[in-house]
């Protein structure tokens, strides 16, 4: 948990900043609109920087939240207060119908996308006769408490700063929760997550409905500090303007948003006051040698501000070890789990016209080590991946304790107890092996966003962290715990899978190479750690090339060849199964 | 409704269509070769416009300046980024390309602007000044970049568009302009008009396809540019110099944006912050091709450009309202149509 003490010192500091004597009222209007950008920033940073979705819209957002606020104070005459939780609901609603149809999109189209019904909006705004049109609605009223009317910028002050406070907390708590985790996970594509129970378009939607309420924020406090609105504050290029400052100031930073805004507005004002007194009499000036900051800085500090300057502060040690006598309730089993776990029955796969698996039955019994071995090609991780769901058989059936599961999306099939790895791991390299390891444990934790979000989830949170720290420290990685999984070797990666795996509870184990780079040590250990799996009532399929590992350890063997299974039995028949042997080394002389 | 409207709207709607189609082109090049997200593809348009019309009207124009003083930025980064192994030749050619030349067009400029020069001199000097220009601008300040992730060359795309279209304001005024037409005259077919402007339009459009279509099937360089799209690191390994690609898409995107301005200058009045919404809609179309087909993104042009003609005639408040909007339902069947895959991504 990160420390809350260098926030409590900003909310103090800026707390004070209007009561300093002889304070100019214009830096407070600057502080003003650093407040109002930041927290559009906040929740891009959110959106873009952790969730990896691009957005070119969120101008329009705020512009949801000023206009609705804005047409019911004025032509209805409701109070600001209660148009506050409306401007949010608005903008939240819209969020979901956009989101819908954007957050699907994968990879460029998104940004696109957005880019588009970002113009599309801004048009929008300015052609409404109900909305004023190009000039927009005025005479908005400005907020008051009892008789305190926040009239003049240094009143809403503190109304901004309280909201970007409060938004920074709440994302913050967001962030470092279950649903935080999937969040952070999104960025580095949905298998990985999916595979562990994250439904990931909705937590997509999500992060999308944040950034939107974020944005409907600003807008519902830009309104009553102008007190008129009009569209040109929400079109395209304050969509990308946003966009800019959060990555200038370093996306993925909830305080790179506010940093960013900082930077940019300070640096606008400047540049508008001072070129002048340089350069004078020419128009735009100050736009162009703003775009040419932009790019210098970025080619200064292409991962922005905020990390730059956090890594010129002394690296903290390790964070708190979490409390392992916790426990969490066990995965429900269901009854029966002793004859067969998973039987593939004529399993069939094809791409085009290339048939990767090809007719392949096989089954794993409880308490077994199964290994499927085969050369280079022979359909070993796509029958992992026909198996776990991830990609849906062309023909035959996959049933796991006699019911079907052929069309069943990952999420189910890790809900019946099977957990896997990758042959190319897929963790997320900015997170500790730690929090890592507690997406394993996702579906077993409880506590929804909300909950997240006003840091009622910490009893929940604490069993999910336990659980992961019992599994880390049963692979043998204690000492990692609180490295960030992307510093760890490959193969130390390869047992953090593990790891997060197991957090699933699971009856059944896939591992995918679970051995390859591991030191003869370490592969000891790991095929010790396997068997003591098994012996607690676990099975183990796995798919390994070091076949000094998989003779000494698997119960059984199916071979693979081309897609097809050449052969299935014990160590010792494989050894000698001829098939086997010409599939290997080709034909005996 | 009649026929003739009808057939008017259609061919207004094909004119500006065939624009879109080549905006929309050159994005899709720079995007697959480089990843930038080209925004200032619309600068490029007003540059070489107002660059035409300001030489037709025997005006100096100031992107001539411009291009020399990028020029010798970009001479100054190839020098640096080179200082620990500067040697003569490099030099020597990094002055020619970078200084020399743009300083040979800017003479030849000054020199003709102030005899109102032939429209063919005009639109070559326009076409020559516009393309230093992109091939500069990806030196000084893509090329640094090339490594980062789209997200950060994006915002740098937007940075490169403020500075330009802030310098275009500098150099063309507030006021928009009209440039004189490259064929004059005209004939009717029926009820239709066909100028000799659109005609134009259309033919370059049309060879510019096919030439794009010929150089990346037919010539290395096209070649070593698709390699480089496809897969940057393997085209390394495989000797292809991607600083080249990237300059080789940055000049193609600028002269394409640059035409496109001369082509658009005589039929409509365009001002210094026009090429933006131009450009843009050369995106959409981009992006209905999916930022990777060349004849989807020209087929979907001649329909944004249909459609903004027909939505102008019916409902011209909401003519952009509609245009933008056209991409929702696009981006949802493409999405419906090609279910997530997985994205290794950096």
């Amino acid at each position: 948990m990160q420390s809350r003490l260098p926030i409590l010192i900003f909310a103090v500091l800026m707390a004070a900043i209007p009561f300093v004597p002889g304070m100019p009222p214009f830096w407070i209007v600057l502080l003003d609109n650093i407040g109002l950008t930041a927290l559009v920033a906040m929740g891009l940073v959110l959106l873009t920087g952790v969730g990896g979705l691009t957005s070119f819209g969120q101008a329009a957002f705020v512009g949801f939240g000023a206009y609705t606020t804005a047409l019911l104070t004025t032509a209805y005459g409701l109070s600001p207060w209660l148009t506050l939780p409306l401007s949010l609901v608005v903008s939240g609603l819209l969020a979901v119908l956009l989101g819908l149809v954007t957050v699907r999109l994968s990879g460029h189209y998104l940004p696109l996308g957005t880019l588009a019904w970002g113009l599309g909006l801004f048009y929008l705004f300015s052609k409404l006769e109900f909305l004023g049109r190009n000039d927009g609605i005025s005479a908005i009223p400005p907020l008051s408490v009892g008789s305190f009317r926040m009239l003049d910028p240094g009143s809403i002050y503190f109304a901004i700063w309280v909201a970007v406070i409060l938004s920074a907390l709440v994302t913050m708590n967001l962030l470092d929760s279950r649903t935080g985790r999937a969040i952070r996970a999104l960025r580095r594509g949905h298998v990985a997550a999916e595979a562990f129970g994250v439904h990931t378009p909705r937590a997509k939607l999500l992060v999308f409905i944040h950034a939107a309420v974020l944005a409907g924020l600003s807008g519902w406090l830009y309104a009553h500090l102008q007190r008129a609105v009009n569209p040109t504050p929400f079109g395209a290029q304050a969509g990308i303007e946003y966009l800019f400052i959060a990555v200038v100031g370093g996306a993925g930073y909830v305080w790179g948003g506010v940093l960013g805004a900082a930077i940019v507005v300070i640096l606008k004002e400047v540049l508008q006051s001072y070129l002048p007194l340089i350069l004078p009499g020419s128009g735009q000036v100050e736009t162009i040698v703003f775009g040419i900051m932009l790019v210098a800085l970025l080619q200064l500090a292409p991962g922005g501000v905020w990390p730059w300057l956090m890594s010129l502060l002394p690296e903290r040690t390790g964070g708190k070890k979490p409390d392992t006598s916790l426990k969490l309730e066990a995965r429900p089993r269901s009854p029966g789990q002793s004859g067969v776990l998973l039987q593939v029955e004529k399993a069939r796969k094809q791409f085009g016209g290339v048939v990767a698996v090809n007719n392949v039955s096989f089954d794993v019994h409880a308490r077994e080590i199964v290994a499927l071995i085969g050369p280079n090609g022979a359909g070993k991780s796509t029958t992992f991946n026909l198996i776990t769901g991830v990609l849906s058989a062309t023909s035959g059936s996959i049933s796991v304790l006699g019911k079907k599961v052929d069309r069943a999306p990952p999420q189910e099939i890790v809900k019946l107890g099977i957990s896997r790895t990758f042959q190319h791991v897929k963790l997320v390299p900015d997170m500790t092996v730690l929090e890592n390891v507690a997406i394993g444990a996702h579906l077993r934790g409880h506590s929804g966003p909300l909950a997240s979000m006003l840091r009622l989830d910490r009893a929940d949170e604490a069993k999910l962290l336990a659980e992961a720290a019992r599994q880390i420290e049963r692979v043998g990685l204690p000492d990692q715990m609180h490295q960030l999984a992307g510093s760890l070797s490959l193969g130390q990666q390869r047992i953090v899978e593990i790891a997060r795996a197991l957090c699933v509870d699971p009856m059944l184990l896939l591992l995918d190479e679970p051995a390859a780079g591991l030191r003869h040590m370490e592969k000891q250990q790991l095929a010790k750690l396997l068997r003591d799996l098994r012996d607690g009532g676990m099975s183990v399929l796995l798919v390994e090339h070091d076949m000094g590992f998989v003779m000494n350890l698997a119960d059984r063997i199916v071979v693979l060849d081309f897609g097809t299974k050449i052969a299935e039995g014990t160590p010792a028949t494989i050894k000698t199964n001829p098939e086997v042997i010409k599939a290997y080394l080709g034909v005996a002389a | 409704m009649n026929t003739t409207i009808m057939l008017f709207l259609l061919q207004d709607g094909i004119t500006n269509g065939a624009i879109y189609a080549l905006l929309g082109l050159a994005l899709v090049l720079v995007f697959a070769v480089t990843r930038v997200i080209l925004i200032p593809q619309g600068e490029f348009v007003t540059y070489g416009a107002l660059t035409y019309a300001s030489l037709a009207s025997g005006q100096m124009p100031g992107t001539a300046k411009l291009a020399l003083a990028m020029g010798i930025g970009a001479c100054a980064f190839d020098l640096f980024a080179a200082r620990k192994a500067l040697h003569g030749r490099l030099i020597v050619r990094s002055v020619l390309a970078n200084i020399v030349l743009p300083a040979i067009v800017l003479a030849l400029t000054i020199y003709f602007a102030a005899q109102k020069p032939p429209v063919a001199v005009c639109i070559a000097l326009s076409l020559v000044i516009v393309a230093m220009i992109g091939l500069y601008l990806y030196r000084i300040a893509f090329q640094p970049l090339a490594h980062t992730s789209v997200l950060v060359l994006l915002i740098a795309s937007v940075g490169v568009h403020l500075a330009l279209q802030g310098l275009g304001l500098l150099f063309f005024g507030a006021e928009g302009q009209r440039g004189p037409a490259v064929l004059s005259g005209a004939f009717s077919a029926g009820s239709l008009r066909f100028t000799g402007q659109s005609l134009t339009v259309y033919g370059i459009t049309i060879a510019f396809i096919v030439g794009l279509w010929l150089f990346f099937g037919l010539t290395l360089y096209g070649k070593a540019l698709r390699a480089t799209a496809v897969n940057r690191l393997g085209a390394r390994l495989a000797g292809i110099r991607t600083t080249l690609s990237g300059q080789i898409a940055f000049l193609l995107a600028s002269v394409i944006g640059a035409l496109s301005g001369i082509m658009i200058v005589p039929i409509t009045t365009l001002y210094y912050d026009s090429g933006f919404l131009i450009g843009l809609k050369g995106f959409v179309a981009a992006i209905i091709g999916g930022l990777v087909s060349y004849p989807l993104t020209a087929v979907a042009a001649l329909f944004v450009g249909i459609v903004e003609a027909f939505s102008s005639f019916y409902a011209s408040n909401y003519k952009e309202v509609i245009v933008f909007m056209l991409l929702i339902p696009v981006l949802l069947l493409r999405s419906l149509a090609a279910p997530a895959v997985e994205e290794e991504k950096d």
